[in-house]
Parts: structure tokens; sequence; C-alpha cells
């Protein structure tokens, strides 16, 4: 900056001081940062790593397609989608019962003064706080636990996605519910309905849509989970990955991943329909 | 009327499909389900869970784990850090900015990158950089570099155009018309972005270590292989504890934040 420049007021930066104070902090917690991941760009660079990386890289074209492999690809193609698909049953099995104990809506001890009142509340926070367990622990942790307690492949897959996502989709069907109109539903319960019946004719028609696009989303989400999960032995695509990768098959690698993202468009096409055709 | 029957076909009919899909899947993993439930099966599952209690609690072993989970932090900030940069980066040309070539080869790379899921990207940077953190912090910034640019250049495509052809007309250069036309305007939002997806990066980054990314993860998997079922429920605790307090603090910042700009 020159010396004139400096002189004039207009164009003085007037935050100058708090800019440089932001950089300097970011710096300062930078630092400790790069050393607990132990940020080592240099590593990649490293001619060991960078050869057999390279090596890697270029074994991806042509990616394989011998009939064998196409098979055994198509196998856990057909097995991710198996264990997402089955995995999301449950859930939502798991969850639909969870769901209408959470909501507020159904409650009849709400409607007025009534001697179950405590209860419900407790029973309601009881049926939340199983929900956030099960949906804050990751599901492939679960898979993992799943794998290494009983040596279970794909089952392990499908249960660790029932629990998670169960909880999952409990909480959000549940907020769904009580941020649809809760009139019908209260009118229904005061005219001595029973909670199932308030739910279908009083909430349901008004939420339905909302429930039907989420669990198709959660469908779509559980597929890309599906796949991962392969990675701690619970079948499908990952574990394709997995074996590709540890066997140093680059060009299967390419041919995973390329299927992967033929499935994950797929899935973001049938879910576009699904939602069209209910919604 | 003849609407209604029509749109109650197709409703049944996606049901119908939906429920086969659901028969075919189960049929197809042909899953034990009765055999899990069985007296030998529910015995062997009972004395797994209980060989996980007590935790381990030694002050040797915590710190351990306590020091795991300030990796595992950093990993993911890191990695959001950097994605940050490069979608930045990306989303420029992604925008449509350079013209029409440019962004379609910058679109094509944001998609590559996000299509890879983050384990496949991590075991693949283990390759590249060798067992540890680092590979981990690579594999998020690479995902993340696709979500967080695609993001970006929708949120640079949908800016209000008016402050920059003002500047310009005002005979601002390209860099000054950017960064005091536009960055202001989309500066909030994009810092949203990056903030949710750190959220989902310290989820990610705690399992990364599966595949020998460091932070708690690999502490878990190291725990289990060796059937230390003692040490690996206080690093399962320690993963649950991280993702509640994330959970809650993520939604007291998103909240701060939309009160800030609206």
């Amino acid at each position: 900056m020159s010396e004139a420049q400096a002189l004039r007021p207009e164009l003085r930066d007037p935050i100058a001081r708090r800019r440089l104070a932001w950089a300097i902090s970011a710096i300062v917690l930078l630092w400790p940062l790069g050393r607990l991941a132990e940020f080592h760009p240099a590593v990649l660079l490293d001619p060991a790593n960078a050869g057999v990386m390279g090596n890697f890289v270029r074994g991806f074209l042509p990616p394989a397609a011998d009939a064998e492999f196409l098979r055994e690809l198509l196998q856990a193609t057909l097995q991710t989608l198996a264990i997402a698909t089955a995995g999301v049953a449950l859930a939502f099995v798991i969850a639909v019962p969870l769901a209408i104990l959470a909501t507020r809506s159904l409650s009849i001890a709400a409607l007025g003064p009534a001697d179950g009142r405590w209860r419900g509340r407790v029973l309601r926070q009881g049926v939340r706080t199983v929900m956030v367990l099960a949906r804050s622990i990751p599901e492939i942790v679960w898979a993992l636990l799943f794998v290494r307690a009983s040596g279970l492949g794909p089952a392990a897959g499908v249960l660790a996605l029932a629990i998670t996502y169960g909880g999952m989709l409990a909480k959000v069907y549940a907020e769904i519910l009580e941020a649809a109109d809760a009139r019908p539903a209260r009118a229904l319960l005061q005219a001595g309905s029973g909670r199932i019946a308030a739910l279908c004719f009083g909430l349901l028609p008004l939420a339905a849509e909302e429930l039907v696009s989420y669990t198709v989303y959660r469908w779509e989400c559980a597929i890309r989970a599906a796949v991962v999960m392969g990675f701690i032995g619970a079948g499908g695509l990952g574990q394709l990955v997995d074996q590709a990768i540890k066997g140093f098959v680059p060009g299967q690698v390419s041919s995973i991943s390329l299927v992967f993202l033929a499935l994950v468009m797929l899935a973001e096409a049938i879910s576009f329909v699904l939602r069209k055709v209910l919604g | 009327m003849s609407v209604h029957r029509g749109r109650r076909a197709a409703g049944l009919a996606c049901l119908a499909v939906t429920g086969l899909a659901v028969i075919a899947s189960f049929g197809f993993l042909a899953v034990d389900f009765g055999g899990l439930f069985e007296a030998q099966a529910r015995h062997r599952m009972a004395s797994f869970v209980v060989e996980f209690f007590p935790p381990d609690v030694s002050p040797a072993f915590l710190r351990q784990v306590g020091f795991a989970s300030l990796q595992t932090l950093a990993v993911s900030l890191l990695g959001t850090l950097i994605a940050a940069v490069a979608g930045g980066l990306l989303a420029l040309p992604a925008a449509g900015r350079f013209g029409r070539l440019p962004k379609w080869a910058a679109r094509s790379m944001l998609n590559g990158l996000r299509s890879v899921p983050e384990l496949v990207w991590a075991s693949l940077m283990v390759l590249a950089a060798g067992l540890g953190p680092f590979a981990g912090a690579l594999a998020l910034a690479l995902h993340t570099t696709g979500v967080l640019g695609r993001l970006f250049a929708e949120s640079l495509e949908n800016a209000s155009p008016v402050p920059e052809t003002a500047l310009r007309d005002l005979g601002a250069g390209p860099v000054a018309r950017f960064l005091y036309g536009t960055l202001p305007l989309i500066a909030p939002q994009c810092l949203g972005y990056v903030l949710y997806r750190w959220e989902m990066n310290i989820r990610m980054a705690t399992i990364l270590g599966f595949v020998g990314a460091g932070g708690l993860g690999q502490m878990l998997y190291f725990h289990l292989s060796l059937f230390q079922q003692q040490q690996a429920a206080t690093v399962l605790i320690a993963m649950t504890l991280l993702v509640l307090a994330d959970d809650a603090l993520s939604g007291r910042a998103r909240r701060a934040l939309s009160a800030q700009t609206h």
C-alpha cells in the first residue's frame, strides 16, 4: 500500500483489525488440528505411496468385465438392494408403533384432566429416549457388533438398518404427525373413538404424502448404507469393493463404482416416480 | 371421479410392488430369523452383551479414548475445511462463470467425487497416504468437496446478479465484482452448508477408522478384533456422547445462524 493510499480514509479497510484477529486465531486453531489429524500432505508425493496409487489409478481402465466377475457383481448388487429393502421394511415395522406412542396429538389424556396424564408423559419420554439411543449409534457400528456377535453376513446389515432406521423413521414420523393439524384427530378422540381410528381418519389423510416421501427417501439412504456396511463383512457391494481394494484389483473397483453410481441414480429415479404417483 | 380412481389404482399398484419387493428381499437373503431367536443363538448373544460390562474406565484408557475423540473431531474439521476451500474453487466454474466447457468439466468432477461413499474413499486413501487419520481427513475432504461444490454452485447461480452488474457499471474488475457483489450475498448460506456438512462429517469420522483411518473407529475395530469388549464398550460410549453432543450443538448453532440471517 502506498503512502498516499494509506492516508486516504475512504480506502482504508474499516475492519482490518478484526480481519487480522480472525486470521491469527484461525491459524492458532488450525495448527493443533493439523497435528492431531497428522496432516502431512507430503506423504502423498512420497515415491512409494505415489507409485502404488498411480498403478492403482492406471488399473481403473478398463473396468473388469469378465463373465465370472459380472455374475458376482450382479449377485452383490441384488444383495445390497435386498439388504436395504428388508432393512427399511423391518425399520418401518419398528417405527410405526413407536411413532404412534410418541405422538402427542393422539394422547387421550391430553384432552383434559385425566388420571393417565402423568403416565402418558413418562411413556412418551421413554419412547423418545429409546429412539434417540437407537439412532445415535451409526448403523455400521451396529452391523459390526452383529457380525462379531453372531458371524451373520447380510442379516447383520438388515438388523443394523432396522435398528437405526427404526429410530430415525419413528422420530420423523412423530414429528410429521405432530406438525399436521391436530384438530380432526382431537375431535375424533373427544367423540370417543380409539387412538388407531383417530390416527387413520384424523391424522393420516393430512400427513400421508409426507410420510411416504420420507420413507422413500430413507430407502434411498439405506442403499448407500447397505453398500458401506459391506466393508465390515455384511455382504453386498461393499464387501466386493473391500476385497477388490485389498486384493489390489483396480479394474474391479472401477466396475463396482460404476454399478454403484447406476444404483444411486436408479434409486433416485424410482423414488421420484413413487413420490409422483403417491404425492 | 375417474382421476380419483386412477390415482387409487396407481397407489395400490405401488403398494403391491413394494410388498413384493420386500418379500423378494427377505427371500433372496434367506435370513434365518427364526434361528436368531433360538436358545443357543440367544445365549451366545446374551453372553456377548454381558462381556461389554463393565466398560473400561481406567484413567490410562480414558486418556486414549479422549485422544481418539479429539482426533476424530480434528479429522472431521480438517476434512470439512479442505472441502469448503476446494468446493468453493470448483463451484465458480461449475456455476458457469468461465463458459460451457469448464462448467461441464467441473460438474462431472463434483458428481464423481460425491457419488463415491466416504468409506470407499477412505480405503483408497489408506493406499495413497498410509494408515492413519490423514487418510480419513482426505477421504472426507474428497466426498464433501463434491457435495459442497454443488451446493455452492447452486447458491451462486441463484444469487441476484444486480450487485455485480452495478459494480461492473462502476468499473470494478471481475475479482472485486465477485468479492464485493456476490460473495456477501451467498456467504451466510454457504456457511450454513459447511456447518451442516461438518455435523455429518463428525458422525462419519467416527466410523472411518474401520478401514484404518484413525480416530474412535479404529480403536473400536481394534478392540473388537482382539475380543476386548470392555474397552470396546468405552469407545462405544464415547462415540454415542460425541454424536449426541454434535446433534444438540448443531441444532443450536443452526438456529442461531438462521436467526442472524433472517
